[in-house]
């Protein structure tokens, strides 16, 4: 229940932060529209209505995706410039603990990109979402946040003992758009990226949001993204032992 | 000769000083790898919307990249002196204001031509694109033009930065905008004619379509209005990205915002 609390309370308490912040929150929702809307001309261009909904579609993600990549990868960082991260790492409650609802918030501040990728579309250039199953749309998008966070916080740990962990963040934007197919069908890509897009949940989540929107069967893909990020999840919390210890041995947590 | 040397010295070590934090943790994952990877993900975009062919965004997103570097670095190299506590011993010094400003314009144009020319040079071999050795020199050329009339607009947004704390997203919405409406990813035909209109006077758009012609196989002689139009477009941003910066430094005197952040 102790565990329970910490994780509710941590989570709104970083989504706080992160809506104050002009960077995290305001860029969070433009950046992603402004490619979306590259997306939306080129694809009415090409003249095909049904990929403008898979654009836009996939472009609601690409925010969620932005929201994390950033704000997940510099989170350790975030901590040492407030002077927070050794006490944190030095509190009794596991460090992973602590990392996983902040992780977990970045990608919740996605949701407002999300909403606003989706009005976007539909004032600015018509887009119409068919939502065939409502309740499974409802289902896939937050296993798609939950995932995407986990992500995050994979990253976050593994990122843990560099100065710029941001830039490899933000490194990590346009590869995951193009191969977990958020734009582009995965078909269009070599044959050896597909292993790879299969291994990131986010590939899985968008599958799920596509096929509850165009009336598929979204439930297996739901269920893959779930256990990707439990996956992410099981792996990070080991990293972290890892990273601590060598941050512990080495007298390298702050970087100084 | 003062001046001369503010210019070439005071521009190289506010450079130097700019890689403090730009170091190759930031650069390469940055300024080397992120435009690749923009470039294959329009290009992709491009084949599954049956649009353009990959040679099209591979010199649109290369060329426009170069606003990253033009347009952050600018800022930093400027607006990044108040973080220092730098800034109020700069702007009491008695030094020419131009000499002191431009000397900062150089290396961000040389550092944002690196950025567009690996870019394009990496997409053409990654993508197969087929580009004549002849139009290598032609392409070196617009590339700096199109790196100079963006540091322009940075010059502008350093300027705002004396004011806006937010720098950083400042300098990304107008990367965006340049992203929509240059024609680096939608031709310019396919934008509403009031986009077009503004396309027409942002950095990028003449020098991409030049590059593009060029790529083509057409000759330097017949872009030279679009090159010439790129240069001019570039004298007037930075003009006005001057007057801008001295109009804030008088402001920032009289309202002792100087240190607001």
């Amino acid at each position: 229940m102790r565990v329970l609390r910490l994780l509710a309370v941590s989570w709104l308490f970083h989504v706080k932060q992160l809506s104050r912040s002009s960077f995290d929150c305001f860029l969070a929702i433009c950046w992603p529209i402004f490619f979306a809307t590259v997306a939306f001309f080129m694809f009415r261009a090409g003249g095909d209505p049904e990929a403008l909904v898979y654009a836009s579609l996939g472009a609601a993600v690409m925010g969620i995706w932005t929201a994390t990549s950033v704000s997940a990868g510099s989170a350790l960082q975030r901590e040492r410039w407030h002077g927070t991260l050794e006490l944190l790492v030095a509190a009794p409650t596991h460090f992973s603990l602590i990392l996983l609802p902040l992780a977990f918030a970045t990608s919740a501040i996605g949701v407002y990109c999300m909403a606003t990728t989706f009005l976007w579309g539909r004032v600015l250039f018509g887009i119409e979402i068919p939502i065939e199953h409502p309740l499974l749309f409802a289902i896939s998008i937050p296993a798609t946040i939950l995932s995407i966070g986990a992500l995050g916080f994979l990253i976050a740990v593994a990122f843990a003992r560099y100065r710029s962990s941001w830039a490899l963040g933000s490194m990590t934007e346009y590869p995951i758009w193009l191969i977990c197919g958020f734009l582009v069908p995965l078909t269009l890509l070599p044959d050896w990226v597909r292993p790879i897009s299969w291994a990131l949940a986010p590939t899985w989540g968008m599958r799920a949001i596509r096929e509850s929107s165009t009336g598929g069967t979204p439930l297996p893909d739901v269920a893959m993204c779930l256990a990707l990020g439990a996956t992410y999840v099981g792996i990070g919390v080991v990293l972290t032992e890892t990273v601590l210890r060598a941050a512990r041995h080495k007298a390298s947590l702050s970087l100084t | 000769m003062t001046s001369v040397r503010v210019f070439f010295v005071g521009g190289q070590i506010t450079y130097r000083a700019l890689f403090y934090w730009l170091t190759p943790q930031i650069y390469i994952p940055g300024l080397i790898v992120a435009p690749i990877f923009q470039i294959l993900l329009f290009a992709y975009i491009g084949r599954s919307a049956g649009l353009e062919s990959d040679e099209f965004y591979v010199v649109g997103n290369a060329l426009q990249y170069s606003a990253v570097p033009c347009l952050f670095a600018m800022t930093q190299m400027i607006g990044g002196e108040r973080y220092q506590n730098t800034l109020s011993a700069i702007l009491v010094s008695p030094a020419h204001r131009i000499p002191l400003f431009f000397g900062r314009v150089i290396p961000v144009v040389v550092n944002g031509a690196f950025v567009a020319a690996f870019a394009l040079a990496a997409g053409t071999l990654i993508l197969g694109v087929d580009i004549p050795l002849s139009a290598v020199p032609g392409l070196l050329l617009v590339i700096f033009v199109a790196a100079f009339s963006c540091t322009g607009l940075g010059l502008i947004n350093a300027a705002l930065s004396l004011r806006i704390r937010e720098n950083a997203v400042l300098s990304n919405v107008i990367f965006g905008f340049l992203l929509i409406f240059t024609g680096a990813n939608i031709p310019l035909g396919e934008l509403p004619d009031w986009m077009s209109a503004i396309s027409e006077v942002l950095p990028f758009t003449h020098a991409i379509e030049a590059a593009r012609e060029l790529a083509d196989g057409a000759s330097l002689g017949s872009v030279a209005g679009l090159i010439g139009t790129e240069v001019l477009l570039g004298i007037a941003y930075t003009a006005l990205g001057y007057g801008v910066l001295r109009f804030m430094e008088v402001q920032s005197r009289r309202y002792a915002t100087l240190e607001r952040s």
